[in-house]
């Protein structure tokens, strides 16, 4: 295969970009729109949830898809950030869940996976199965016994009720095993002939080969966890404690103008760290096949 | 030997601790649960649960969604992912900026673009106002049986670029000679295509066959935040079921679905694994 794109190559890019360019459309559509004012958003798209009887007379009425506004303005950001401090307070929701669960999955993760990358144990790829499978599970399996363990606990309503299950959860463990298990045995042993103890290997040996696995669970744990909905729909019952997510949901369908702008914002910090970290990110989810 | 045992507790024990009290202890809770009568104290009642459950109708009409949603959703997924990988594999202009759009949604908090997949397909919105310049009627694509096909464009769009990802992994660790020395020997792309690309990719193929019926699941974030806890009948999935046995305190017929799911999944996926066990001893 050459380097330079042959003639099938351009018409081929050409058609990808097409393609590209409607993957990202909802994107842009909503950045755009978030520039408009609630004047002209209410104009365009007022119609979303109507039922207009179109029998008695009337024409045929639909919403308006508007690529560019009619004058830019930061109308909306200015009423999210300055006029409803709800935002805010919930975005630093979001990053109150979202910060300890990566912090903490990726310590406890990283440590128990050295023990299934590395160590011998019996009954170790059992239980790794074991870990596998939860990590599978939709959220609702373990609705109710969830439910009960965190009842117990007295952590209803509280926001460890959803980062406590979050540090703790499977994908932590599975993906620093797959990037730990590429790490030759030489050098771990080596160490050991060297007299290194375990927790030696573990943090001066391993733990710096498998930086690129720690940056990439970081990336993919945030992205995972930035857009909950299940855990604190259950668990947060409290809307003073709700994440982004939640509030999203709600405004959405009030006030569009301003819902806008607030999606922007909220998919603004994964869509940035998702360009400043793609090869991360990629290798992250290259790293999470099975096999290895 | 047992050295390494008592270290192997040690980097465990914090993981191990909660993942027990988070997760494995939940699940053999609400195992046992779905044996009994819900009552305080707990009577066993066998497989009573389990019969009501399946008599139930509208937990007939969830599991008959949700495995038609994977059985339509997940195949469509995984042919579109493989021919932008395949395409993507060789040189293109913009080939980089390509992948990064793809790639693109799956950051994308679901929350986030709900809005815009209303403006899309509302029964006033822009897909219908698309359709009456063509002169053909409105569709109302959520409250009927299109809803399905919404959710799978929703459900693409959000995980192309993870299985493209993954494909091209597996693609790319195909070596290069494999096609020189077929090419050599005369055979054509397509012969090309089926003796190697597809033997190759294979063991890919089976992760990313698990991936994407594990992400299936997931697009019930997409439905409710469109759809809200009930939502058209063609669209009332598992999660659904479950989140509604929830909240009015079902427990039995909750725990006993929640059985039957689990069953499902470790069935499939130690199913899958084995089939790829054997795939490879085959292909050596």
């Amino acid at each position: 295969m050459n380097n330079r794109p042959s003639l099938t190559g351009l018409a081929l890019s050409m058609l990808f970009a097409i393609f590209a360019a409607a993957m990202l459309f909802p994107i842009g559509l909503t950045l755009v729109s978030s520039l408009m004012s609630e004047a002209e958003i209410s104009q365009n798209y007022d119609l979303i949830g109507k039922m207009v009887d179109t029998a008695d007379g009337g024409k045929d009425a639909f919403v308006n898809l508007k690529l560019l506004p009619d004058w830019l303005t930061i109308q909306q950001y200015a009423q999210v950030l300055i006029l409803s401090p709800k935002f805010l307070s919930m975005f630093w929701n979001s990053v109150g869940l979202v910060g300890p669960i990566v912090v903490g999955q990726i310590v406890v993760g990283s440590l128990a996976a050295y023990a299934f990358a590395k160590l011998r144990f019996p009954g170790r790829d059992k239980l790794f199965f074991v870990y596998l499978m939860t990590m599978l599970m939709p959220f609702q399996v373990t609705l109710v016994p969830n439910y009960l363990v965190i009842d117990k606990l007295g952590l209803m309503n509280h926001s460890s009720a959803i980062i406590l299950p979050g540090i703790f959860g499977a994908f932590g463990v599975f993906m620093m095993r797959q990037f730990m298990a590429h790490i030759p045995y030489a050098l771990t042993e080596a160490a050991k002939i060297d007299g290194a103890g375990q927790l030696t290997i573990f943090w001066r040996v391993v733990l710096p080969l498998a930086k690129p696995g720690l940056a990439a669970l970081a990336v993919l744990l945030f992205v995972d966890y930035w857009n909950m909905i299940e855990q604190p729909l259950i668990f947060l019952q409290d809307s003073v404690k709700q994440p982004l997510s939640l509030y999203l949901a709600q405004i959405n369908q009030s006030a569009r103008g301003v819902g806008f702008a607030a999606s922007s914002l909220y998919m603004a910090p994964m869509v940035l760290l998702f360009l400043y970290a793609e090869s991360y990110f990629v290798e992250g989810i290259q790293h999470s096949g099975i096999k290895g | 030997m047992s050295r390494d045992g008592a270290v192997a507790g040690l980097f465990l024990a914090p993981s191990l601790i909660g993942f027990s009290v988070f997760y494995l202890i939940p699940f053999v809770l609400g195992f046992y649960q779905s044996f009994t009568d819900g009552a305080i104290g707990g009577q066993l009642v066998g497989f009573r649960n389990y019969a009501d459950l399946l008599h139930s109708a509208s937990f007939r009409k969830a599991a008959g969604n949700t495995m038609l949603f994977t059985a339509v959703g997940v195949p469509l997924l995984i042919i579109l992912s493989m021919t932008l990988a395949i395409l993507l594999n060789r040189s293109l202009y913009l080939r980089s900026w390509l992948r990064t759009s793809f790639m693109l949604p799956l950051v994308v908090p679901v929350a986030s673009v709900v809005t815009v997949w209303q403006v899309f397909f509302d029964w006033n919105g822009t897909l219908n106002a698309w359709l009456h310049e063509l002169g053909m009627a409105r569709v109302d694509w959520m409250q009927s049986n299109w809803s399905m096909s919404i959710v799978v464009v929703m459900y693409v769009w959000k995980n192309i670029g993870y299985d493209m990802i993954l494909l091209l992994a597996g693609l790319q660790s195909i070596p290069k000679d494999y096609y020189e020395t077929a090419s050599l020997e005369g055979a054509g792309r397509f012969r090309q295509f089926r003796h190697i690309t597809v033997i190759y990719l294979t063991p890919t193929l089976f992760f990313v066959l698990l991936i994407s019926i594990i992400n299936s699941f997931k697009v019930f974030r997409e439905t409710y935040l469109l759809a809200g806890d009930y939502p058209y009948d063609r669209l009332y999935m598992l999660q659904h079921y479950m989140n509604n046995m929830f909240f009015e305190l079902d427990v039995q017929k909750l725990t006993a679905a929640a059985t039957l799911m689990v069953g499902c999944i470790v069935m499939l996926t130690s199913g899958l694994l084995r089939a790829e066990r054997r795939f490879r001893e085959n292909s050596e």
